[in-house]
């Protein structure tokens, strides 16, 4: 009767929290009591139907899911191959998928009794989902982001001080997102008592990969249930970007044993993987720890952490979260990438052939899309996440088009 | 004996506490790096902490992250600090002298391996501030191998429960984080330090170091005082970095700036004594 678990892929990570040899608590003395807190607490919690309840309350009534699954027909037809769909995140209440795990974090912050939310930020989206939950809540709340993100996402660091968080700007290193994700450490290392950090991917100490995956695995829950009803099958390829790579595992996680899907994740190759400005840690980095965790890193032979590039400032992080890695490992994910000129492209053509702007991440996955969709054909299908919209990222648009606003 | 137990032994023989105080490898160039290291002993250091640059230090504040800047941009690697140290031992052999870091470094050069090197070039133990206990199987196996003190940090945090826990098979001394925060930034309380300290005392018998927030003579000799050590490290930095030009270069007189703040704390370290 019982079936044997041990060929699931969906079972990790162990109780170290690894994934393989990824993952982990790389964390200092004075974090170790609080994230073995935050462990214990989200075990109960996903365990306790009361909080699952309470989640879907708000998910349903507040973020506004499900997200439609959009046939994304003249796309398809222009492309001449496989049918794509999208899944719509980008609808989701503040713009991005980032709201579905915010949602969660910060419901088990107020479980947990924590009184201060901080967070890290790169393009600003997650920053913006944190403001958003904290201003619902009533709690305050720092966003820590890199002073070069906060120019060029400044409509986001507007919305995120509109909603009452305070916006620190970080000079160290290159100002992006692992210098955001460094300086929140350092907040929560002085601040563990009354506060919670809320990690925006999948990437941090155990159990924040897990954590933030069953957070955002409404996501691929939906859209496979999405396109069961509506094709009675599942798609052939699933496609979604990665920068610490929470939108993509939020799809991937339930195809992960359904061996016909093939999964793809779009790394941003920046100028190119041939040059050093891109944020392809699968593709050009090797293993090491940041952050909490042992996975891919850009780095160099003596282990010192190298700056990510894209124009993406979400894909902007030269780490991955540690079941990317394994799952890179074990080859059950496939990992590709694209420019930043192919991410234009694809933010163009999506925005006219199907009306929608998508944020400078999705392109990313987009941008892939463009070159399989014609090798396929038209009884495949391709699942696409559009996990955010594009209004943040309208200047860097123009500026890259030569146009001024 | 390791170099570790026999100057806690001998300082405490003398019934005084400790001064364990911080250089940053190649900080700001590898000259002035090293004349500093090889100045603390006799400027009245009792061991010394040599910090190994990082690009993404965590737990340190300002005043560190900056100075493993100048020491990246200077040039250091995992093998050239353990050249410094390596150097350091042609001239000394008796101070205990222990690698602060974080892992990827180690990671990077190999786990294995730089315990072997360490252990060959003098080194007496290792602070990982990214490698808690429950991480910490990937390097005790080698560190055991050679004798190497694998310190264990105990923070405000660290309850009575996980103390034992965490201090479990723990050698050399104890490092007590003495503040929730990051190195440089604010200081621990005589009351709480005297409630801490009893408190880690129960569950081991190694001498106990305080480190984050010691910056002056007086701190240093109180900390040394209820605990047997004391660590500085940001207020030293503070007087290197005040001492470099607008392109952060060192001065003729920079390391022995540094050492003369050495020789003041540890002059505060031996008032201690009864």
């Amino acid at each position: 009767m019982n079936q044997p678990l041990t060929n699931s892929l969906r079972t990790g990570p162990d109780s170290r929290g690894r994934f393989g040899e990824f993952g982990g608590r790389f964390v200092a003395e004075t974090l170790m009591p609080v994230i073995l807190e935050v462990e214990k607490a989200y075990e109960a919690a996903k365990r306790d139907p009361a909080f699952q309840a309470e989640l879907k309350t708000y998910l349903t009534d507040y973020v506004g899911r499900p997200s439609p699954l959009w046939y994304a027909e003249r796309l398809t037809d222009l492309l001449g191959g496989a049918r794509i769909f999208f899944k719509r995140d980008e609808l989701n209440h503040t713009g991005s998928h980032k709201a579905n795990n915010c949602m969660g974090q910060i419901l088990l912050a107020r479980r947990m009794g924590k009184t201060r939310i901080i967070a890290e930020t790169g393009a600003g989206q997650h920053g913006v989902a944190t403001a958003t939950m904290c201003a619902l809540f009533g709690l305050p709340c720092t966003v820590y982001m890199g002073a070069t993100d906060v120019l060029r996402q400044s409509p986001n660091v507007f919305r995120m001080k509109l909603l009452g968080a305070e916006v620190v700007p970080v000079t160290s290193g290159a100002g992006t997102l692992k210098d955001a994700m460094n300086d929140a450490l350092r907040d929560w290392v002085a601040n563990v008592e009354n506060t919670f950090y809320i990690i925006g991917t999948v990437a941090g100490p155990h159990p924040y990969p897990a954590m933030v995956r069953d957070f955002q695995s409404v996501i691929g829950e939906e859209a496979r249930a999405q396109l069961m009803a509506r094709e009675g099958r599942l798609p052939d390829v699933a496609v979604a970007c990665i920068g610490g790579g929470s939108n993509a595992m939020g799809l991937f996680h339930p195809f992960l044993d359904d061996e016909i899907v093939r999964l793809i994740g779009v790394e941003a190759a920046g100028h190119g993987l041939d040059t050093y400005q891109h944020a392809a840690s699968l593709s050009r980095g090797r293993p090491g720890v940041l952050h909490g965790n042992r996975t891919y890193l850009l780095q160099d032979a003596d282990g010192q952490i190298e700056e990510a590039h894209s124009i993406s400032a979400g894909l902007d992080y030269p780490g991955i979260g540690p079941e990317h890695s394994w799952l890179h490992d074990i080859k059950r994910v496939e990992y590709v990438s694209a420019t930043d000129e192919e991410a234009l492209d694809a933010f163009q053509l999506c925005t006219r052939t199907e009306g929608i702007i998508p944020a400078l991440e999705p392109a990313h996955a987009l941008a892939h899309v463009k070159k399989i969709a014609p090798t396929m054909d038209r009884e495949n299908i391709i699942l696409m996440n559009l996990c955010g919209r594009g209004d943040k990222d309208i200047f860097t648009v123009a500026e890259r088009l030569g146009v001024k606003l | 004996m390791s170099r570790i137990a026999a100057r806690f032994a001998e300082v405490r023989a003398q019934k005084r506490g400790a001064l364990i105080p911080f250089l940053e490898a190649y900080d700001p160039d590898p000259m002035t790096s090293m004349a500093i290291l090889r100045g603390m002993p006799g400027a009245g250091a009792d061991l010394i902490e040599i910090g190994m640059p990082f690009t993404d230090p965590m737990a340190d504040g300002p005043t560190i992250q900056a100075a493993a800047k100048r020491g990246l941009k200077a040039g250091a690697t995992v093998a050239r600090t353990l050249a410094m140290v390596r150097d350091f031992r042609a001239g000394d052999n008796a101070t205990p002298v222990i690698l602060m870091g974080y892992l990827n470094p180690i990671l990077s050069y190999g786990c294995e391996k730089f315990c072997d090197d360490a252990a060959a070039v003098g080194v007496d133990g290792m602070i990982i501030v990214d490698l808690p206990t429950e991480e910490s199987d990937m390097m005790l196996p080698f560190t055991n191998a050679h004798g190497l003190d694998f310190i264990r940090l105990i923070a405000p945090t660290t309850d009575d429960a996980r103390l034992p826990h965490v201090l479990a098979g723990s050698s050399g001394f104890v490092y007590y984080v003495s503040i929730t925060g990051i190195t440089g930034t604010r200081s621990a309380t005589a009351e709480h330090l005297s409630a801490a300290i009893p408190r880690i005392r129960k569950v081991t018998d190694l001498p106990i170091a305080i480190g984050f927030g010691v910056r002056t003579p007086a701190q240093a000799a109180e900390a040394s005082k209820i605990a047997d050590a004391a660590v500085v490290a940001s207020a030293l930095i503070d007087t290197l970095a005040a001492d470099l030009d607008a392109e952060g270069r060192a001065n003729t007189g920079t390391a022995q700036k540094v050492l003369d703040q050495v020789r003041a704390l540890a002059s505060g370290v031996r008032g201690v004594a009864a």
